[in-house]
């Protein structure tokens, strides 16, 4: 079973490391390469893939680096790649992509024990910036995975290790990353959080496509189809039903013909927040995905913003500073309200402001309806919204191009549409007719998840609607896309968008996935929206509110000792094999010890218990007998019987010296 | 530099026995223990602990928890490989060890018998330039062959052997001296050339036949052959009676190696001719027996007797 090893000192000759070790390594680098691929460009995907298998596949056959010559150009080609794709080295999505063929590159040269530990390291920060892009839970389980041939790989670099099975050097380190589970949790919990970055402003670049401040015909498209999670909501009491689950993000009023606006460019909003009057409220709490905006999507009407957050005056929050990480926040909201009930100037202003000549066909309708309904507002808006519903009006997330009276089009050709051309034609409309009105953007609907009590709202769920102000009643919403498809308001944008959507959004698997979220949900919580707020907190149910970083460090520092303790406990139980015999015989010297007879180095049993029993003639009959059973005892059979045994410990027990005065 | 250090470090051998660890020689077996086994991280392990380092700065800047919670779990695998490493040193037990033979200047094979009741994984054990790495089953025991380098012949106790093991991740190397108090006996060099031993008197009797044991054929009877050796079976079938042959084994005559025939040499290089006498002896089957000054070995032959005079040779004063 020994190994020879090659002479230690000095410079060890550099060993070729065995197959087993290359294919744990090569395995390593395609668990790194594959849990980058969705971020790396497809050929560079192919082309490490294929360099991988081959290098692979050419190490089998022989032994040996990859020649410089064929090593260098493959350098310049990917660090050219890089370049070329990304634009750059640096940041994080370059780096990311250099890193992985850097690191598949150090696979053509791996052929000694510290090659593969360099390339082991490697991989290891490799799959941590994995996690930059996403820090999912299935993909940080996936890490953790690709954690176990990194580390077995090490372990097989070991001399005379035990020939295994892939299956087996696989699990041999999960008992190892199981106990190293609590300290993880313990570093986790306790490191200090950075408060504000060191460097860099993290990851701009990262951003979903999201909601956006201006709305024009068209750029809902991609979010329709993103079902990334946007934010989880769960509501103090009964959820609102279905078609009170409007989140507003933005409101808009400017419209030059093509796009709509928060406010024309350049214009500043001085105005004061707008009056409600509040019928029936409820209070929720809203964990948002990280957006790199600074609005905060609210239940339809919120009526106070959140800590270091601002309520802006047509009742849109906006948080102090870009939503970089994980979010949560507690609002409440107005379900039955009366939204300004009195209109000021300029709000009436910018609510009927429309460009001029645009869209003739429409504004003639807007007056033909003005003439028929006279001054009754809500009728002109029923009118419309009967137009909607039986205009032969189709719901589509594909549909035909509009020209430059975008809504004539809209309204008298195409006919075809999501929300966006809905909301925006109503919304001209109107104004056109003399009703203030407004763009308002963000999300409608959700899944229930009645495991979690909670509602998932995806970006797919993006909605926009309009508002108009109707006389006592103050800004009422209006949904002319519930006109048209009643059902993307009851039941949500997948059931409207029908089977337009990739097999990945179709019924069955949604809905899998839709309670599958609910674990999501609860990483987004524990782990991932983990901050250095809520890290402050995490001592007062122990009565301290504000943990600083002195306290965590110390607290860090102990928590480490403890468990270092428990781990060196560990280490150094040594299961003894007892002997109650061997215990029971130096019961008695310490008996004879007090006595001033004690057993001196090299002196067996038998004399010494006969020397007892001449100093203590008291005790003869007593401590010969005591001698002869642990003689019997201990050499008469291999193991000890237990009757006798137990005999001769009582007979040690209540052995008790007697003199004789 | 290298050989300053070397003397760098026997200095604080000599000095500072503590810091060097130094243990004194000490009798079977030896049990490791906490109190002499020791912990240093790898050049590895450094590099390993670096880069934990930058991925902790890296994971607290851009606020990702889910790559701190992996760097975490990283850190907390390394210090438990360190008490993996504690661990496969700590019990395990070197009950015996046996040495081969050896002629000064040749390596000298001792073996060294480990005893652990846990199984244990690359354990390696360093002496001098030899490294070896070796296992243990569970409950198991190994036999671990390694080669001392031998210049002088005599008793040669053994150097310290160092004993360790990085398993599991090579991150930490666990360490410990073994210095069992043990010698292992050289046999001296054979000198390089020389005269041939003087032959002995021409004993006649010695070439007679009949004094061997081995039967070497079958021939007529002679008169005066004893009855004992006529091979009754194979004489059935003969017309005349036969006689086994025997043959002496040994077809050289004996020699008688003597201290005293060697004249105007010193000790050492009497050793060592005696030393290539023994040798020659031995390679050309002849008996041969020895005298030392306070040891005489009468005559004999094969490996035994081999051993015994060259130990007794290696054991000259």
């Amino acid at each position: 079973m020994p190994v020879k090893l090659p002479a230690r000192p000095g410079k060890p000759p550099a060993q070729a490391v065995d197959n087993r070790v290359f294919d744990l390594l090569s395995l390593t680098m395609a668990m790194v390469l594959a849990l980058h691929a969705s971020h790396l460009p497809w050929w560079l995907t192919t082309a490490l893939a294929v360099t991988l298998g081959w290098r692979w596949w050419q190490r089998r056959q022989r032994a040996g680096r990859v020649p410089r010559w064929l090593k260098l150009p493959l350098l310049a080609l990917l660090t050219l790649a890089v370049v070329v794709s990304y634009g750059s080295i640096f940041g994080r999505a370059p780096g990311s992509a250099l890193a992985v063929g850097l690191l598949v590159l150090k696979l053509l040269e791996s052929e000694t024990p510290r090659d593969v530990r360099v390339g082991v390291s490697f991989a290891c920060f490799a799959l941590m910036a994995a996690l930059l892009f996403d820090q999912g839970l299935l993909l940080t389980v996936m890490v953790a995975v690709g954690l176990l041939p990194a580390l077995a790989t090490l372990r097989a670099l070991e001399p005379a290790a035990p020939e295994t099975t892939l299956p087996v050097a696989l699990r041999s380190n999960l008992g190892l990353l199981a106990a190293a589970i609590p300290l993880a949790l313990l570093g986790f919990l306790l490191v200090p959080r950075l408060s504000t970055p060191l460097w860099g402003a993290p990851a701009a670049d990262q951003a979903r496509t999201g909601l956006s401040d201006t709305m024009s015909p068209g750029n809902f498209t991609e979010l329709l189809v993103d079902d990334h999670p946007a934010m989880r909501v769960s509501f103090d009491g009964t959820p609102p039903p279905p078609d009170l689950r409007y989140f507003r993000a933005y409101v808009m009023w400017d419209y030059d013909g093509r796009s709509w606006h928060h406010l024309a460019p350049g214009q500043r909003d001085r105005r004061a927040v707008a009056a409600i009057d509040v019928g029936s409220s409820i209070s929720y709490r809203i964990s948002l995905e990280p957006t790199h905006q600074r609005v905060l999507p609210a239940l339809d009407v919120p009526l106070q913003a959140p800590p270091q957050a601002q309520l802006q005056p047509d009742r849109e929050v906006v948080a102090d500073k870009p939503v970089n990480h994980a979010l949560h926040y507690q609002l409440r909201s107005a379900l039955r309200y009366r939204l300004q009930p009195t209109l000021d100037a300029r709000s009436r202003r910018l609510g009927l402001q429309l460009p001029a000549g645009f869209n003739p066909r429409s504004r003639a309708l807007a007056e033909q309806w003005r003439q028929r309904y006279g001054n009754d507002d809500a009728a002109i808006v029923r009118a419309a919204l009967t137009l909607f519903h039986d205009g032969g009006f189709r719901y589509t997330l594909t549909p035909a191009p509009l020209g430059r009276n975008a809504v004539d089009d809209f309204l008298f050709s195409t006919r075809e549409g999501f929300c966006e051309h809905y909301a925006s034609a109503f919304t001209v409309l109107m104004r056109e007719a003399g009703i203030p009105a407004r763009v308002v953007t963000g999300f409608q609907g959700g899944y229930w998840n009645t495991m979690g009590h909670y509602l998932l709202v995806r970006y797919s769920d993006a909605h926009a609607w309009s508002e108009v102000w109707l006389k006592g009643r103050g800004w009422v919403r209006a949904d002319p896309t519930a006109a048209v498809r009643p059902e993307r308001v009851t039941l949500g944008a997948a059931a409207a968008a029908g089977d337009q959507l990739p097999w990945y959004r179709r019924d069955w698997l949604q809905g899998a996935r839709n309670r599958w979220d609910i674990v999501n949900r609860w990483w987004n919580q524990g782990v991932t929206g983990f901050n250095a707020l809520r890290q402050r907190g995490l001592l007062t149910p122990f009565g301290i509110r504000d943990t600083d970083t002195t306290t965590l460090g110390v607290l860090l520092a102990l928590g480490s000792v403890l468990f270092i303790a428990i781990g060196m406990a560990w280490a150094l139980l040594q299961r003894r094999p007892r002997d109650p015999l061997r215990e029971a015989l130096h019961q008695l010297e310490r008996t004879l010890a007090r006595q001033g007879i004690v057993r001196r180095a090299g002196e067996g049993p038998q004399n010494y218990l006969l020397r007892a029993a001449r100093a203590l003639p008291a005790c003869r009959e007593e401590l010969a007998l005591l001698m002869k059973s642990y003689l019997e005892l201990r050499y008469a059979h291999d193991e000890p019987p237990t009757e006798p045994l137990r005999a001769f410990r009582r007979a040690v027990r209540n052995f008790r010296v007697v003199r004789v005065v | 530099m290298q050989a300053q250090l070397q003397r760098l470090y026997q200095w604080a051998e000599r000095r500072l026995p503590a810091l060097t660890r130094y243990r004194r020689p000490e009798g079977l077996p030896i049990e490791l223990h906490r109190r002499r086994i020791y912990i240093v991280p790898t050049r590895f392990g450094l590099g390993f602990s670096l880069l934990l380092m930058v991925m902790l700065v890296g994971a607290l800047n851009y606020g990702n928890n889910a790559a701190l919670l992996l760097t975490c779990l990283l850190g907390a695998a390394s210090a438990a490989s360190m008490l993996v490493a504690f661990r496969s040193l700590n019990g395990l037990r070197l009950t015996h060890i046996g040495a081969g033979h050896a002629v000064a200047g040749h390596p000298l094979e001792i073996s060294l018998t480990f005893e652990a009741d846990r199984v244990r994984q690359a354990i390696r054990l360093d002496l001098g330039d030899d490294s070896v790495a070796f296992a243990l089953s569970a409950s198991g025991t190994s036999r671990v062959p390694l080669m001392l380098p031998t210049d002088r012949r005599g008793w040669q106790p053994l150097p310290r052997l160092r004993l360790w093991s990085s398993w599991p991740l090579g991150l930490f190397r666990a360490w410990s001296w073994l210095h069992p108090d043990r010698a292992v006996l050289v046999w001296p060099r054979a000198e390089a050339g020389g005269p041939p031993p003087k032959a002995p008197a021409h004993d006649a009797r010695q070439l007679r036949l009949h004094h061997g044991d081995e039967l070497a054929t079958l021939r007529d009877y002679r008169v005066g052959d004893p009855q004992r050796h006529i091979a009754w079976k194979a004489s059935a079938r003969h017309p005349d009676l036969m006689v086994k042959d025997f043959e002496q084994p040994r077809s050289r005559p004996q020699w008688l190696l003597d201290w005293r025939q060697i004249h105007g040499l010193d000790n050492e290089a009497r050793i060592s001719r005696l030393a290539r006498w023994v040798d020659e002896a031995r390679s050309q089957q002849r008996s041969y027996s020895l005298w030392l000054p306070g040891n005489e070995i009468p005559a004999g032959s094969g490996p035994l007797h081999y051993a015994y005079c060259m130990s007794a040779l290696a054991q000259c004063p």
